[in-house]
């Protein structure tokens, strides 16, 4: 069992808090992503899960048992660091039955334990060669390899990918989560990468400033972001964010965002908009939700008529990304390559605002969800 | 006195000068005598040419200076090792045949092995334990000054002020040796350090390792902030002890490093003269070879052959360890 609980973790060096009263529950077997941009907290979050950091404040548990003070090696866990961090003077054997050997291990052990790992991970052809002679991909799974032969019950992976060339790191991307399921352990996985947390993990964790922001499946941080941050983060290219008023109309509500009234349709909590009325709000629409023709499945009265110049094109291959100015304000938008708008064309696009979000101006945080507000965010 | 700095500042200028003036005019001639101009196969010859020409104009006066001052006094150390004591009259091997049944040859070779026993070994030892140990303090940086400081000083000078820690006066006076005020403040009876057979060796050691450990301490300072910190979390994660990271994860990474270390304290081992011509001088079976060697050419002993001889033992000796160097710098080297 290696459920991991973080109760008001806390990190700080002097008078620098990094981490702020973190409270997190990991369950067994479970595949966590921390994410965030540079600075949030995320890698000392994991090093100090990892006993590389000590714990200034609060409880950090694996199993049921506190570590906070329960040294590295003592924890069950093993660590797959950013570089690697193989041993350069020792061989791919070496490197990964390292930790064995000081644990003192039988040596037909250490040797089924590399055997094992290093065929799972195809690099048994590699175990008599040092790292130097490596290619990034390889010393990747070496790093893995080593974390493996000592069967913990927590991976934890920092920022694992991220120097590896764009094609590696998608196929790595995948043998990371098949291993995972094979291993059947805990991962805690930190990326700044918000793919790869999409793609890989069960649960994300969005940290900014040392503060947990949400933590959700992937779809449902994508679908119900708690704040415009979470909403910015997630989802490439990024939510455009346009300032509105909520305005009663008839039975209904429309946002209106420069002269013009975007319907609020019914499946949007009216409720929660009423509160709005005559107020201010952020609107938050992502690029893929303008249209160039009505899709099928949403109704009429769900799509609002806008048209913008086209600034830049982005031509992806299997989709396009428009650079566009919608009153005055900069947009993208997300169409199929079918769409040939030039650059300086007026484009007619809908958009879809039964997707729309709602974010209040001040706290930031969004209209539709019951989601508990992170600290440290609200003004 | 004054005549002597101005004639100093005037060599330095002049030197300087000359030689500003020596690669200006060559790389000048060379660019008159084979120019661009002309048609281009010409013109592109003549750029061959100048390129292949060109490092020889620069490196020229340094590969004839290095000819004069090293190559050929190489060369006439080892003719006239088997020459007599003036150099007259050629006496074949006699000299070594000399130096093999001498009793101060044989002493010199066993202290110089001694020396090469203890001094490189404990530099290196100490150089490594004070790197590791002041970058973890605060005021590691202040202490590191401190264990670097003698590096400055020449050996004779180092000498000097170990001359008064060893010192001793007689029986009944005041010991002004530090040594000897610690041993008689413990009640103990002051020794005539310098003159205990065997042990005096030691004591001179101990100068050069003073001397040197700073050297050892810089350059392994430098190789241990090289090491990735991953790696040593990586160990800590693996379940390593302090103990274990220092001995299989950091010694290891730097090991290139204090062989070099090492070996370049070797070398300087082999030479040692200075310290034990002002300690002892030899005496009290304290002597090595680069003393010896001097003793018999300039001490007394104005016998040229034999002096050769023990320079060419010394060089002989010298030699494997400096190749083994070199090749090692220049694979580093091509890592980089």
């Amino acid at each position: 069992m290696a459920s991991i609980s973080l109760r008001k973790l806390n990190k700080t060096y002097g008078a620098l808090t990094v981490v702020h009263d973190i409270d997190l529950e990991i369950a067994d077997k479970e595949f966590i992503i921390l994410v965030g941009p540079s600075g949030c907290g995320k890698s000392t979050t994991l090093r100090m899960i990892a006993g590389l950091e000590e714990v200034s404040g609060g409880d950090l548990v694996i199993g049921d048992e506190v570590v906070n003070d329960v040294p590295s090696k003592d924890r069950d866990i093993a660590m797959v660091f950013q570089n690697y961090a193989l041993y350069p003077h020792m061989t791919v054997y070496k490197n990964m039955a390292f930790g064995l050997m000081l644990r003192k291990a039988p040596r037909d052990e250490i040797d089924r334990k590399v055997m094992e790992a290093a065929k799972i991970l195809d690099i048994e052809h590699l175990l008599n060669r040092k790292p130097k002679a490596l290619s990034g991909g390889q010393r990747q799974r070496v790093a893995l390899g080593r974390a493996m032969v000592r069967n913990p019950e927590v991976f934890l992976l920092d920022e694992p990918l991220s120097n590896l060339d764009a094609k590696l790191r998608g196929t790595m991307r995948a043998e990371i989560a098949k291993l995972h399921k094979r291993l059947g352990a805990t991962f805690i996985y930190v990326t700044h990468d918000q793919v790869e947390a999409m793609t890989m993990a069960d649960r994300i964790v969005v940290m900014k400033d040392g503060h947990i922001q949400q933590v959700d499946t992937p779809q449902n941080l994508y679908d119900r972001p708690v704040n415009m941050f979470v909403a910015g983060f997630i989802g490439a290219p990024q939510m455009n964010m346009l300032p509105v008023t909520i305005l009663r109309d008839g039975q209904g509500f429309v946002a209106r965002f420069e002269g013009q009234n975007l319907p609020m349709p019914g499946n949007l909590d009216q409720s929660r908009i009423a509160a709005y009325e005559g107020r201010e709000a952020v609107l938050g629409i992502r690029p893929e939700n303008f249209h160039e023709v009505a899709p099928d499945d949403i109704p009429a009265e769900a799509l609002a008529q806008m048209s913008a110049v086209v600034e830049l094109t982005e031509p992806m291959g299997s989709e396009v990304h428009l650079g566009l100015t919608w009153a005055g304000r900069p947009i993208t938008a997300k169409v199929s390559p079918r769409c040939k708008a030039a650059e300086g064309e007026t484009l007619n696009l809908l958009v879809d605002m039964s997707a729309a979000h709602l974010f209040d101006p001040k706290s930031e945080l969004s209209l539709f969800s019951d989601a508990p507000q992170p600290r440290g965010i609200a003004a | 006195m004054l005549s002597q700095i101005v004639s100093a500042l005037i060599v330095m200028v002049v030197g300087v000068f000359a030689a500003a003036a020596y690669f200006y005019l060559t790389n000048r001639i060379l660019d008159l005598a084979l120019p661009d101009t002309g048609d281009v196969v010409k013109a592109s010859r003549n750029l061959r040419t100048r390129a292949m020409i060109r490092p020889w104009l620069f490196l020229g006066p340094a590969v004839l200076l290095l000819a004069i001052y090293l190559v050929y006094p190489v060369i006439a150390t080892l003719i006239l090792s088997f020459y007599g004591r003036d150099a007259q009259e050629f006496v074949g091997a006699s000299n070594y045949i000399w130096a093999i049944n001498d009793a101060g040859f044989r002493q010199s070779i066993f202290n110089n092995i001694l020396w090469l026993a203890v001094v490189p070994a404990a530099c290196t030892f100490f150089g490594l334990i004070i790197a590791v140990m002041t970058d973890r303090l605060p005021w590691g940086n202040f202490a590191k000054s401190l264990v670097f400081m003698p590096m400055a000083i020449s050996f004779v000078g180092a000498s000097v002020i170990w001359k008064f820690i060893y010192d001793y006066r007689g029986e009944g006076q005041i010991q002004i040796g530090i040594l000897n005020s610690i041993v008689q403040y413990f009640g103990g009876k002051p020794e005539v350090w310098l003159a205990i057979p065997f042990w005096n060796n030691f004591f001179l050691m101990v100068i050069l390792i003073w001397i040197q450990t700073g050297f050892a301490m810089v350059i392994l300072s430098a190789a241990l902030r090289g090491i990735p910190e991953e790696t040593i979390e990586a160990a800590v994660i693996d379940g390593a002890s302090g103990w274990q990271i220092f001995w299989k994860i950091m010694v290891p990474q730097i090991w290139g490093t204090i062989a070099t270390v090492w070996t370049t304290i070797t070398i300087l081992v082999l030479k040692v003269f200075d310290i034990v011509l002002t300690m002892t001088n030899g005496q009290w079976n304290t002597e090595v070879l680069a003393n010896l060697m001097f003793g018999w050419m300039f001490q007394g002993g104005g016998d040229s052959g034999r002096s050769a001889a023990i320079a060419v033992v010394l060089m002989l000796a010298v030699t494997p360890i400096m190749i083994w160097n070199i090749r090692r710098a220049n694979e580093e080297m091509k890592g980089r």
